[in-house]
């Protein structure tokens, strides 16, 4: 295969269909290290990049990576890398210098059983919290996760999309389910993929602020070379880029870079929800689960049994105002997650005391099946 | 004086940003001087030139200075530098680091940069010593010597810049001393303007750290110690072994002119665009 197939029917891999996602979304840089499960990334983008152009390399480490599309992205380039757990953790001083610098990236992390070397080829879902709270300091996060090869191609162009427009890494978090999983995958047409283009300031050269406070907190940035020169540092800065101590400028700039993210909370929201509405019993999951909740809910329904689902496909902002809406109320929540329970906390911060929210682990390496779900609803049902 | 003020107004963020964040008698923002000497005898825009750094004194010099610049993490000025350089070919990448920055936490990326041949300059300002973080050891500094953190003096042996580098693949490898400064600046000239990997190593002295935890004197005093303690290798050549011992040697070790990442990429680009490359 040579470039994104537009239009046609073909069995895609979940790692195929993110770096194809990639090429789809005008990926000018790709900077990686080799690690299971998400090496087909690289790989394929290795095969592919040069053949248009694009730059592409294998970096010495992990920090190395993300280092390099940080500078790419600086540069000019739609950047993006693609590791695993330990990489993951590597990654996580560069995730926060990109957060502070306001730089895009995509960040592709296929989650493996963990902590450590843990289990390399094998399914988990350990990094939720670590996608949102890993690198040091308040920080924004923006944390996608596919539940299938379609999702994989089309909201990783998704995840350039919302690093474009929000200035942010975004995290984009197959579990190795999705990532090694392949299904028929029909590619859309070129001309139905929107791409945000490249921002660029709109103002003279003397007048430009790097990081100009607009109404969505974020501000056309330039690019080195571009003859916009500016200063970029990780150490807190004011508007135009330079260190800073002052209270004002200081509480200015870790408030807006909240704020961007808490005031177009709509634009990054995105849950799919199956018959939430009218069921007393809910199963908030994700990535790979969800597939088994929805085989699960078939099931049961055959039974007479309704269950609803409640699935965020952002994890990160977590959609608050929305679970607090539709499942405050409910009789029992139940959580199926693969780790010993993350995302978990979350849905019960929101829920009164009277909604029974059911833990369901599993950290051995393998997928949660729908039977499992089956099980655990008809236990509270 | 008064004549001066445009050559500076050109190249620095004058009226910004200083007065400087260097102690007195600190040798760094010599190495700028002769940076923006370099560059202007290059005839180079400001807009083409990114300026790198990693953490530490010597990384604290992009703000100073009125190109691109990118103050990034400890360590990783050379991993953010050849992204830049990968994404805007065009773009003149000069990465100024010191020595903890570059030799210890940034270790691995320096030699990666020297393998592939890289096309970035490293201008790397040896004082023998953290001088941020108050004066700890770090590769460079000489055995025996006291720090805040070798108080019993250093036992680990120390990394040659030079060599290292040189051995690891850079195009160019050079060292000058920040006292003498006419030669440093026709070394950084040299080290600019060329493609591939580029190392320029400039001893520098830290009378706050190093050279108070070594009683070596004030500013001044150590100053003298790079005029008496080093030679250039003209001299070395012609200086028996016995008169060698202790000095270090200034100048050019390798000038390879070797092909660097860039033209490499390039070329094999349009190997595979061009059809002739049959791809399963």
């Amino acid at each position: 295969m040579s470039g994104v197939p537009w239009g046609e029917t073909r069995l895609v891999q979940g790692n195929e269909a993110v770096a194809l996602g990639a090429l789809a979304a005008g990926i000018d840089f790709f900077a990686g290290y080799p690690i299971t499960p998400s090496t087909e990334v690289a790989e394929i983008l290795a095969r592919e990049m040069p053949l248009v152009g694009k730059k592409w390399i294998q970096m010495e480490d992990e920090i190395a990576s993300i280092s390099a599309i940080i500078g790419a992205s600086l540069a000019g380039g739609r950047s993006m890398t693609a590791t695993s757990g330990p990489g993951f953790s590597l990654m996580q001083e560069g995730i926060g210098y990109a957060c502070m610098t306001e730089v895009p990236l995509v960040l592709v992390n296929v989650m493996r059983g963990g902590p450590s070397t843990g289990l390399p080829t094998q399914v988990s879902q350990g990094d939720v919290m670590q996608s949102r709270w890993g690198t040091h300091g308040d920080h924004p996060a923006i944390v996608i996760a596919p539940s299938d090869v379609e999702e994989c191609f089309r909201l990783t162009v998704r995840a350039f999309n919302l690093a474009e427009s929000f200035r942010t890494p975004v995290i984009f978090m197959p579990d190795e389910v999705i990532g090694h999983m392949r299904e028929k995958l029909t590619f859309p047409m070129k001309e139905e993929i929107c791409v945000t283009p490249p921002s660029a300031p709109d103002v003279p050269i003397e007048w430009y602020e790097h990081y100009h406070s607009s109404a969505t907190g974020v501000s056309p940035m330039a690019h080195f070379g571009s003859g916009y020169r500016f200063h970029v540092t990780g150490l807190t800065h004011d508007t135009h880029g330079f260190p800073t101590r002052k209270v004002d400028e200081v509480v200015a700039k870790m408030n807006r870079l909240k704020q961007k993210i808490t005031r177009r909370l709509d634009v990054l929201e995105d849950n799919m929800l199956h018959n939430v509405e009218e069921s007393k019993v809910v199963v908030f999951c994700y990535g790979s689960v969800y597939r088994s909740a929805l085989a699960a809910q078939q099931i049961l329904a055959k039974r007479r049994k309704k269950v609803g689902i409640f699935r965020p496909v952002t994890l990160w902002p977590f959609p608050d105002r929305t679970v607090k809406e539709l499942l405050d109320g409910k009789e029992v929540i139940i959580v199926p997650e693969l780790n010993q329970g993350q995302i978990i906390h979350e849905v019960e911060r929101l829920t009164s005391d009277n909604v029974r929210v059911v833990p369901m682990h599993r950290y051995d390496g393998y997928e949660i099946t729908p039977e499992q779900i089956v099980e655990a609803v008809q236990e509270v049902m | 004086m008064p004549a001066r003020l445009p050559y500076a107004y050109r190249y620095l963020r004058a009226k910004k940003k200083f007065p400087h964040v260097w102690c007195p008698g600190c040798g760094i923002g010599i190495v700028m001087g002769s940076i923006i000497r370099a560059i202007d005898s290059l005839g180079w825009e400001l807009d083409d030139i990114l300026m790198v750094s990693g953490i530490g004194c010597t990384s604290r010099m992009p703000v100073y200075v009125d190109f691109n610049t990118l103050h990034t993490t400890h360590g990783r000025a050379l991993a953010f530098g050849t992204g830049a350089k990968m994404a805007n070919e065009n773009l003149k990448v000069i990465a100024v680091m010191g020595d903890g920055d570059s030799m210890a936490i940034g270790g691995n990326h320096i030699i990666h940069a020297a393998r592939r041949n890289m096309d970035i300059t490293a201008i790397i300002v040896n004082n023998n010593n953290y001088g941020m973080t108050g004066g700890q050891f770090s590769p460079t500094t000489p055995q025996g010597a006291r720090t805040a953190t070798t108080p019993y003096g250093m036992i680990e042996p120390d990394f040659d810049v030079c060599k290292l580098t040189e051995a690891a693949g850079a195009s160019f490898v050079a060292r000058g001393s920040v006292y003498h400064v006419m030669e440093l600046d026709g070394i950084i000239k040299q080290g600019l303007d060329g493609s591939g990997f580029r190392v320029v190593e400039v001893l520098s002295p830290c009378p706050t750290n190093f050279g108070r935890a070594n009683r070596q004197g004030d500013a001044v005093k150590m100053m003298e110690m790079l005029r008496d303690n080093t030679v250039n290798r003209a001299q070395a050549e012609k200086l028996p072994p016995e008169k060698l011992q202790g000095k270090i040697v200034r100048g050019v070790f390798a000038d390879r002119k070797t092909t660097g990442y860039i033209e490499r990429y390039r070329a094999l680009v349009s190997r595979v665009t061009s059809g002739s490359e049959v791809k399963k």
